[in-house]
């Protein structure tokens, strides 16, 4: 078994050191080391986007993405995107929009659409669907999602005129 | 839209935030494998390479040795279950069967069948270690298809398996089989039905097999305490059958094991069944420390699920105006590695949309080199419905007759007998085709070239069973509301909802909980579309014992006999235009005899069925043989839409569901059984860019059988879309397509042969 190294990285704007066998993946660490089970796993093979996470603002399958990589980078988890007890428009629109059933595949649509709409302020529909793809939903038959990141949007660029 | 004047209720019908809302969109809310316990174990399944094989010997001795390794487990370490079937909540199971799927005895019948395990310091370790377990196999010949199973020179899977005839007529041979099951329904006079006919078609039909597919993976942390007491910690459809399924296999009694519910990543059916509880609580026992397993998703696909793969054959007898004379239908499901397919639903939905006078239903059930089958959402069905829809719509076709008023013509309704025997209470089948008939959707035109419309109608039965609610009433006016039943789509809502419409208050001041089997009263699965109906059933018994013990404190207060006094709109009334608010009366109960807390049970009422009729637009592109979705309408008969937000999301999924079933999801084998697509990349269910919105029709003809009409709503919305996607592509294609799913290939192959035929 190769040596543990030590990884400094930003965890939702907190500066964070964790201990690591390089064969782990910035998943496990997340979950396992670090208590952060908000990301979840469904396949451990980058094909499912449950894991999703933003590593300095780009979205990452973090089961693709080895701990010791994360060295140095800023990496947001969806327990960073609620502002203390305000949830961000993504997180409501998700709520009010019953966009969730079983609600497992939520995180990483969270974390998807966050960083779509840092790039986009404003998609079309078909770009919604473009852009969230490789993100997975078994239950909703995304209609609902679609419509609450359409509607994350909007709320989001109000937030931003007031 | 309402069939008839609709009842004005305040908090049905309404769409409140889901109360575990904040949790699942912040990432507190706990799922099975997020679990963490003080001296945690971490176990590893060890799974056969080989579709069939015979375990001549296993070794542990080197994976023992590993450091870090604390227990290894194997068949050896479950305890023998003799000759047994028990009731373990949706029909009686055979426990040897069900314990050699736990962990195989001395054959392993599928690739991915558990064999041992190993439970270790971390996963990695486990890992390792599990490669270190020598196991010598004899390898056998696999039987993967479900007639090749049926030939009596077949490979045999199963030595204890005897065709089960239905009705309780002696096997026919005592020799082990494959065939675990025969059915035989019939109606009328066949025969003559057909004479009687102008149209007579037979069509034949494969489906293959398909998973679940939910996101999240099994998984079980089990701890087997000094004290002989276990807990089991999980992800499952049913606490109860969990527990019992646990106990009855570790042969120990019901009440030493407890099982705590984790929230649930989605089951469709797929979680209701056990695989690790058992194999948990035997590296729990050996090591005196809790263990986790959580499958990977390889072994989600090889070792779970799936629905299965069928051989249907449909004759179908109408008269020149399209009235149905006769039926006649055939249908083989694979059980995979041990007996327990849903052939038996399948038998009883194939002409359960239509008025058959006269019908014959023939079906098997047979053990093949795949993973047990489990249920599916309407399990049986949707392959049945693909069959029957598609033979259907050819008729209507040849006949001139449009679909919808051919539905309309020969559609179940009340009074009408199954061929199976039940006779039909107040049903939606109609209205659904109604809805559909004069949907904008389908009174619209096609775009373009290379398009075409379908539509299919679905059936399920939806089940009662029994769920028991606790609620208190909290002394400022809340409620909090104690449930068994595992909530996957938003059914704590609506059971709070129910309870907040009886006692007159709103939603949010209700607060529900799932809590563990040591906790609430016996509840049956999350499944069978039955929870919004018998638990909100229990959950208004509850709200009722609420009232009426609300009426004696009333009375007290007021110095009034009881008899005097309602609980009437959110609180009670007495003499004298005496009132209270739920609230008012709330606040004084510390001073009339302080908590007041209602039971409430469900266990006699049935349901009526569920009907829905689909309606698609898609295009084929005559190039490549890619289908597009570009339009879908769902109608069903939802009885009484209690949060019509999860009712219509109910109907989005399973409509998706059954579009990748139609279009992608197939289990690929290669000859030696061994499975080529066990990954999301290559089983490949619907991404958001594959499908349109899906737009939804909530009809409702409410069931008399729940007090405010409630009719499950989970499962049928996945039966039609198979033959409505199908009957589509007949109308853009030309092409008639009698294999699932419909991917491009066969399109393509199909559209060839179409054009040969020129
Ligand atoms: S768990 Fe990382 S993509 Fe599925
Ligand atoms: S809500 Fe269950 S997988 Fe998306």
């Amino acid at each position: 078994m190769a040596k543990k190294r030590v990884v400094s990285i930003k965890l939702n704007g907190d500066p964070v050191e964790f201990l690591c066998e390089p064969r782990q993946t910035l998943l496990e660490v997340l979950r396992d080391t670090l208590d952060m089970t908000g990301t979840k796993e469904g396949c451990s093979n980058g094909n499912c986007g449950a894991c999703t996470v933003l590593m300095d603002g780009r979205p990452v399958t973090s089961c693709l993405v080895l701990a010791v990589e994360a060295e140095g980078a800023e990496v947001r988890t969806v327990e960073g995107v609620a502002c203390g007890s305000h949830l961000a428009p993504v997180q409501q629109a998700f709520l009010e929009g019953a966009a969730l059933q079983c609600g497992i595949c939520t995180p990483g649509f969270i974390m998807q659409t966050e960083a779509l709409l840092a790039e986009n302020p404003s998609p079309t529909e078909e770009q919604v669907r473009f852009y969230l793809a490789g993100n997975l939903c078994r239950c909703t038959g995304y209609d609902k999602i679609v419509r609450a990141v359409m509607c994350a949007a909007d709320k989001r660029r109000a937030a931003m005129d007031d | 839209m309402s069939t008839n004047g609709k009842p004005k209720y305040k908090v049905i019908g309404t769409r409140p935030i889901r109360h575990d809302g904040v949790d699942k969109v912040t990432g507190r809310a706990k799922y099975g494998a997020d679990i963490r316990l003080s001296g945690l174990l971490h176990g590893i399944v060890l799974r056969s390479p080989h579709a069939h094989a015979r375990i001549v010997r296993i070794d542990t001795s080197r994976a023992e040795a590993l450091a870090g390794v604390r227990a290894v487990v194997t068949a050896a370490d479950i305890p023998p279950q003799g000759d047994r079937m028990v009731e373990l909540g949706e029909g009686a199971v055979n426990m040897r069967h069900l314990s050699a799927n736990v962990l195989a005895h001395d054959k392993v019948l599928y690739k991915g069948h558990a064999v041992a395990a190993v439970a270790a310091d971390n996963v990695h370790i486990a890992e390792e270690a599990c490669k270190l377990i020598d196991v010598e196999y004899e390898v056998l010949e696999p039987v993967l298809d479900v007639l090749k199973a049926m030939l009596p020179d077949a490979p045999v899977l199963n030595d204890d398996v005897r065709t089960d005839v239905m009705g309780g007529s002696p096997a026919a041979s005592d020799r082990p089989t494959n065939v675990a099951r025969q059915i035989i329904f019939t109606k009328g006079d066949v025969q003559a039905g057909f004479a009687a006919a102008d149209v007579v078609l037979e069509r034949e039909f494969r489906t293959g097999t398909v998973h679940q597919g939910y996101i999240e993976p099994h998984n079980a942390t089990a701890m087997w305490n000094a004290n002989g007491k276990v807990t089991v910690w999980m992800s499952t459809q049913g606490i109860f059958t969990a527990r019992q399924q646990t106990a009855e296999l570790m042969r120990i009694p019901v009440a030493d094991v407890k099982v705590v519910p984790m929230e649930i990543g989605g089951g469709f059916g797929g979680k209701i069944s056990v695989y690790l509880p058992p194999v948990a609580a035997a590296l729990s026992k050996k090591t005196g420390r809790p263990v986790k397993v959580i499958m990977d998703r390889s072994a989600v696909f090889e070792a779970t699920g799936p629905t299965p793969a069928s051989y249907i054959k449909i004759k179908l007898g109408v008269t020149r105006d399209g009235m149905i004379t006769a039926g006649d239908a055939y249908l083989a499901y694979e059980a995979g590695a041990f007996p327990g397919s849903p052939i038996g639903p399948g038998c009883m939905c194939v002409f359960s949309c239509y008025d058959f006078p006269n019908a014959r239903v023939e079906g098997y059930d047979v053990c093949v080199n795949k993973p047990r089958s489990n249920a599916y959402r309407a399990p049986g069905s949707t392959n049945a419905a693909f069959a029957i829809e598609t033979v259907v719509d050819e008729v209507c076709q040849q006949l001139g007759i449009d679909p919808a008023d051919f539905r309309l013509k020969n559609g179940a309704k009340e009074g009408v007998r199954r061929v199976d025997g039940p006779v039909y209470s107040r049903i939606g089948m109609l209205e659904t085709v109604e809805a559909i008939k004069a949907s904008e959707h389908y009174q619209s035109k096609l775009a373009g070239p290379n398009q075409g419309r379908g539509i299919a109608s679905g059936y399920w039965f939806n089940i009662g069973l029994k769920s028991a609610v606790t609620a208190t009433v909290g002394y400022d006016g809340s409620v909090t509301l104690i449930e068994g039943s595992t909530d996957i789509g938003g059914s704590r809502t609506s059971i709070a909802m129910q309870l907040a419409e009886t006692l007159g208050i709103t939603a949010e001041q209700v607060t529900p909980s799932v809590v563990d089997t040591d906790s609430v009263g016996y509840t049956d699965v999350t499944g069978g579309s039955r929870v919004t109906f018998a638990t909100g059933i229990a959950a208004i018994e509850a709200a009722r014992d609420i009232q009426r013990q609300l009426v004696i404190r009333a009375a007290e207060l007021w110095e009034v006999d009881p008899s005097t006094v309602t609980y009437v709109d959110g609180g009670v009334s007495g003499p004298d235009g005496k009132r209270m608010t739920f609230e008012e009366l709330a606040h004084k109960l510390p001073e009339t005899g302080g908590p007041v807390i209602g039971n409430g049970t469900s266990g006699k009422a049935t349901q009526a069925g569920a009907f829905g009729t689909h309606c698609v637009d898609v295009e084929v592109d005559p190039e490549t043989g890619k289908v597009q979705v570009l339009r879908y309408t769902v109608a069903q008969d939802v009885g009484t839409a209690i949060h019509p937000s999860y009712v219509e999301g109910q109907l989005q999924g399973g409509a998706v569901q059954g579009i990748g079933w139609a279009l992608n999801e197939e289990y690929w084998y290669d000859d030696k059984g061994s499975m080529r697509n066990a990954t999301y990349l290559d089983y490949r269910i619907p991404t958001c860019y594959d499908v349109p919105m899906i737009d939804t029709i909530l009809v409702e003809v409410p069931d008399p059988q729940h007090p405010y009409g409630v009719r499950g709503v989970g499962e049928v919305p996945i039966c039609p879309p198979p033959a409505a996607i199908a009957n589509a592509i007949a109308a853009a294609a030309g092409v008639r397509m009698k294999q699932l799913p419909m991917s491009p290939p066969r399109i393509m192959s199909a559209i060839w042969e179409r054009d040969a035929a020129k």
